[in-house]
């Protein structure tokens, strides 16, 4: 059986600096993995690299058996992979519903036609992904007065629009309230295993990782140091020694956890 | 008192930002400024140090009103302001990237040069001809710090020195940052993250859309877990 | 052999000033992020200045000092400007900063030709560098030679000056994080200002240099300023070794494409400089911006199609302008003709600059390319005025395929400067290529058909095509293409991530804006009954950008507007005054500085005024998390 995400070995380096070099990971159907590390570790390049912004130096990356590498981002997209950016990235200029009418209408390959408002386009269907996310009520608010939570909110629902298969989620609570953090994710994990879709999310926010990931990878200078359990990583000397250290810096209950 | 601010209102075009935030530093403390993104924490700093074009309400450094003063003159003053994103020089050697916070010796405050830098982070010694775009996240942490001691501030707002960071660079920071306390420094941070500001802080305030909403010891904090929970991402 | 290196070397004589005056534009952009469009007024105005003071003072001494002294008089000048004009716009987007200092460049060439008249003068000899010696047999000037060393000293010398001095280095600092080095106590604002002197100093030392070899002219700013976009478009804007690099490249090519197509030399250089984009598209020695401004507008709000009660109001407009006929003379029918064709320009460069987020400075060229294409279809292949209306537009189209498509690869100033490059290229083969398009003198004898030949006829002609074309653009802006095109505006990342094909859609919009801009150029062929080069030249391009601004750049309709005023106060103002560019770069200036949003923009505000929102869930939070998520 093939795994919906097959990751061989990807390499990248700028003007001689080796970003990544040699990861390797593979992702289930309706899994959660969440890719941690730090800063500069090289998992903004890796993101970049699995949605075909940025082309690697070598390695696969297979999704459902097929190879995707050197694929224009657009085209990743259509092949079923969704994305959130960690910089929010929307359109400004639309409203809310806007912002997921032009992503059906792309999904729907209707762009082209200069023919008809658009405004008028996929509506219901713009709404309901919209209520999915609990964005309905400002559905008509112009997108650059959102608060930051919920402009990662209309993010998701504009991912989800395209029907994906695999969803890559860059640092996707950042900037949230707590409740709306948990919300989020249990939102998202509900979403992946009633539609099996695989999430691959990298974050910053330990607490966030250790309790809504299925699995964890630990990247650090570009390369995986560590995968496993929320729990088995915790707990690995290597990880606290390189990232974690002493734990001194996330929830208490995780750290005794992994004390214990 | 070594920083005092009151009535502090900022606006980004249109929009309020910080309705009448304020808040008090004494000689040598370390006060952390808590509270989530988007909360006020970036704007306060930048409105202290003259960073938000658009604002009103006092400033007063050293027992001078500096709220009227373009930003050059403020950290000239000795009042130093390290950015939440670093924001280093990337085509810049790491002496160059001192070169340019550089700035006379002050009298009274401790005199910093780029040896004594080296001595606080280590690190940074053994790169000093790299650009620092060819750095890692904890070395441009540490970059952008000691760029701004080279200054010879008496006093320095660090927001956020925590985020992105592995947690074990975070410890050695936390480290660094008792050891400009010990030098005299009086310090303000900005987190998000309570852990870190726990291990380092005297006092805290807690901002959130804009106001103070709380402030004391971290004591008072910790036996307050209620506003931690409203108003913090923990 | 000997031949050519000759050549070589009169192309490496004329690099050096096009070096020093395109490191001059790269070192201000890197600092300030403008793209000094007065560079080129700097640079001549750094040659009348050396003429004045090396005709007064003779000898030696007289002639470098004078070079010298008019250097530094101009680079104070230039400091004066940064002081009163730039501060102001800093912040402005690119267009505006483009914009402002395209209109202090035509307040100049009304001066300069009020204090030193029309004509061209020729500067004295180089004291010392008057011979030549003799090299395979052939004169090679010694002046030539001096300027040919001149080069890489200036080189050595900024690279010296940017790496050994604290200044260089906080000019680097600058360069990259500006708000940075004053929040480390550095007065940035005389960083800027010292930034900017040098910068035209170098432009003006240039423009002195080249006194002893050639005349000096009141429109030797603008044939400078395209060659200089072309040398940073190819060596990377910022970059002072790109500009040498590209600079030596650029000489080399007119210097040896004389040879090979003497008639239409800038040609080889576009090719050249075609490549380079395809393969680098932030020029040899450039980077790209990591994170490039938004090109137009300041804050645009959602757009809605029309009310019931506004589609009510413009077909009241349009049934009163259909009236018009029967209430005035010839004159102003004629007037009102022209209005139109410019009604129809300003919207099709406002759909790409606004919607598509596209600002060309080289809109003229597909009006011009209408214009030409109408008359070669009336002269060369005798069709009526019908067919020629929809042949002509077809070379807009088909230069906007071609032109676009190198276009679209970049972004910000560099789109400008590039579109800018395109339209000169166009001016200049229409000008020079004369047994084609009769060059200065133009085509004559394009005329209507005798239905739309009285001023009645076409002005009817003209309202019909103009409410039809603008329909159309308007009902592009909302239809799903619109959609796209405004997604790729906003963020061009995100737009790849959801299946958009970015570049394709703003290629797309690129070639609709120049076909209807090609309309616009064969009516107004018809309207005057001829062609000429000025139908492409860079005046036209900036009345369209004008046009715009003046209405609102953020609006759907302004354009419309825009276009009707600008062009109703034009031709009064030409009949009032001589010195009409004077005034028409001061309006430029003063629009950008103290009414950057325009008519419509100015009554849209008006009326979108709002209470405050009650609570939290306002633009308060927003700004918050906006500003904080940028950081």
């Amino acid at each position: 059986m093939t795994s919906l995400l097959e990751v061989k070995g990807l390499v990248k380096s700028y003007s001689g600096v080796h970003a990544v070099r040699g990861v390797s990971f593979s992702l289930e159907a309706g899994e959660i993995l969440a890719l941690i590390g730090p800063n500069g570790a090289g998992k903004s390049t890796c993101f970049n690299m699995l949605n075909g912004q940025i082309r690697p130096n070598a390695g696969s990356i297979k999704l459902d058996g097929q190879e995707i590498v050197g694929l224009p981002p657009r085209t990743v997209w259509r092949r079923g992979v969704g994305r959130t950016f960690q910089i929010t990235a929307t359109f400004s200029s639309m409203t809310v519903r806007e912002n997921v009418q032009v992503t059906l209408l792309s999904y729907h390959r209707r762009l082209w036609s200069g023919l008809g408002y658009a405004g008028a386009a996929y509506r219901e269907e713009a709404d309901a992904l919209l209520s999915l996310v609990g964005m309905e009520q400002q559905a008509d608010r112009p997108c650059g007065e959102l608060a930051y939570g919920d402009l990662k909110r209309l993010e998701l629902a504009v991912a989800l629009a395209n029907q994906p298969r695999l969803l890559l989620m860059d640092e996707p609570t950042a900037g949230m309230a707590p409740k709306e953090r948990v919300e989020l994710m249990r939102l998202t994990a509900e979403i992946a295993r009633k539609k099996d879709i695989g999430v691959l999310f990298t974050e910053h926010d330990m607490d966030v990782v250790f309790e809504h990931a299925d699995a964890v990878m630990v990247l650090n200078r570009g390369e995986l140091i560590a995968r496993g359990s929320p729990q088995e990583v915790r707990r690995d000397p290597h990880v606290q020694a390189i990232y974690l250290g002493e734990g001194l810096l996330y929830d208490a209950k995780h750290r005794e956890e992994a004390v214990q | 008192m070594k920083l005092e601010v009151s009535g502090l209102n900022s606006f980004y075009g249109q929009a309020h930002i910080l309705f009448d935030v304020g808040f008090e530093v004494g000689e040598g403390e370390v006060v952390a400024l808590l509270g989530r993104n988007g909360a006020g924490k970036s704007t306060s700093f930048r409105s202290v140090v003259g960073l938000v074009p658009n604002r009103s309400g006092k400033v007063v450094f050293e027992g001078e009103d500096v709220s009227r003063l373009p930003p050059y003159e403020i950290a000239r003053r000795g009042l130093g302001y390290v950015p939440e994103d670093r924001r280093i020089f990337t085509e810049l050697t790491v002496e160059e990237n001192f070169e340019v916070g550089r700035q006379e010796a002050r009298p009274g405050v401790a005199t910093w040069m780029p040896e004594r830098i080296y001595a606080l982070f280590p690190n940074l010694g053994e790169m000093r001809k790299r650009p620092g775009g060819h750095m890692s996240g904890g070395e441009q942490q540490m970059l952008t710090i000691g760029r701004t001691l080279m200054g010879n501030p008496s006093m320095v707002l660090l927001d956020e020195p925590s985020e992105g960071l592995a947690p074990k660079i975070v410890e050695q920071m936390a480290d660094a940052i008792m050891t400009m306390k010990k030098e005299g420094l009086s310090i303000v941070i900005s987190e998000q993250n309570l852990h870190f500001a726990k291990l380092i802080s005297d006092r805290a305030y807690i901002i959130e859309k804009g106001r103070i909403r709380f402030s004391g010891t971290i004591g008072e904090l910790e036996a307050n877990p209620e506003i931690r929970d409203a108003y913090l991402a923990v | 052999m000997d031949f050519l290196l000759i050549q070589a070397l009169s192309g490496l004589a004329s690099a050096a000033s096009l070096f020093l005056v395109a490191s001059g534009l790269s070192i201000i952009f890197g600092v300030t992020r403008i793209v000094n469009f007065a560079h080129g007024a700097f640079y001549m105005l750094g040659a009348y200045a050396a003429f004045t003071l090396t005709d007064r003072f003779a000898g030696p001494l007289g002639f470098w000092g004078g070079l010298l002294v008019a250097s530094l008089a101009v680079a104070a000048v230039g400091a004066l400007m940064e002081v009163v004009l730039l501060r102001r716009i800093y912040q402005a987007p690119e267009l505006f900063q483009l914009l402002a200092t395209f209109g202090v460049t035509l307040m100049v060439q009304d001066l300069v030709v009020l204090i030193w008249g029309p004509d061209d003068l020729m500067g004295p000899r180089a004291p010392g560098f008057t011979g030549a010696f003799s090299l395979f047999g052939r004169l090679v000037p010694t002046y030539d030679i001096l300027l040919i060393l001149l080069g890489p000293v200036v080189l050595g010398l900024l690279w010296l000056l940017f790496h050994r001095t604290r200044w260089g280095v906080l000019v680097r600092a600058a360069t990259q994080d500006r708000e940075m080095v004053s929040s480390l106590g550095v007065n940035q604002k005389w960083l800027f200002t010292s930034v900017f002197a040098l910068g035209v100093f170098l432009a003006a030392l240039g423009g002195a240099l080249q006194i002893p070899r050639t005349t000096v002219t009141h429109y030797m700013d603008l044939s400078i300023i395209v060659e200089v976009f072309v040398v940073v478009v190819i060596g990377g804007l910022g970059s002072v070794t790109g500009a040498f690099v590209a600079a030596v490249l650029v000489s080399e090519l007119n210097a040896f494409g004389i040879l090979v197509l003497p008639k239409i030399s800038m040609i080889t250089v576009f090719l050249v400089m075609a490549v380079v984009l395809v393969v680098r598209p932030w020029g040899l020695f450039g980077k790209p911006d990591a994170a490039p401004r938004a090109s137009a507008g300041i804050s645009v709000r959602p757009w809605k199609p029309m009310s019931a009660l506004e589609r009510g109001g413009v077909a009241l407009v349009v049934l009163l302008a259909a009236l018009l006929p029967f209430v005035s003379g010839s004159y102003a029918l004629s007037v009102g003709s022209e209005i139109l064709v410019f009604v129809l320009f300003a919207a099709s460069l406002h759909f790409m600059m606004t919607v598509g987020g596209l600002a060309s400075f080289g809109h003229a060229a597909y009006f011009g390319l209408g214009a030409y294409g109408a008359a070669f279809a009336v002269t060369y292949f005798g069709v009526p005025m019908e067919a020629a209306l929809v042949l002509g537009p077809v070379l807009g189209l088909v230069g906007a395929v071609l032109f676009g498509w190198f276009c679209v690869r970049l972004s910000g100033v560099y789109f400008a400067m590039l579109t800018l490059a395109f339209a000169q290229i166009t001016w200049s083969i229409a000008f020079q290529w004369v047994e084609v398009t009769g060059g200065d003198n133009g085509i004559l004898g394009i005329w209507p058909s005798a239905w739309a030949s009285t001023p009645q006829g076409f002005y009817w002609l003209a309202l019909g095509v103009v409410v039809v074309g603008v329909a159309v653009l308007r009902m592009l802006v909302f239809s799903p293409f619109g959609f796209g095109l405004r997604a790729a505006r906003d963020s061009g990342l995100r737009a790849e991530a959801i299946g958009i094909d970015a570049k394709r859609t703003q290629w797309a919009a690129f070639v609709v804006a120049g076909t209807f801009a090609g309309i616009a150029g064969a009516l107004f062929a018809f309207l005057k009954g001829s062609v000429f080069p000025e139908t492409l030249a860079i005046p036209m391009s900036v009345d369209g950008l004008v046009m715009v601004l003046l209405g609102g750049i953020e609006t759907v309709s302004g354009a419309v507007v825009g276009a009707v005023v600008y062009k109703a106060l034009a031709i009064w103002l030409m009949s009032q005054t001589e010195l009409s560019k004077l005034v028409l770069g001061g309006i430029i200036v003063l629009l950008v500085v103290a009414f950057p949003k325009g008519i419509v923009g100015f009554i849209e505000d008006w009326r979108h005024r709002r209470p405050p929102a009650p609570n939290g869930a306002g633009p308060e939070a927003m700004g918050i998390a906006k500003v904080e998520a940028a950081q």
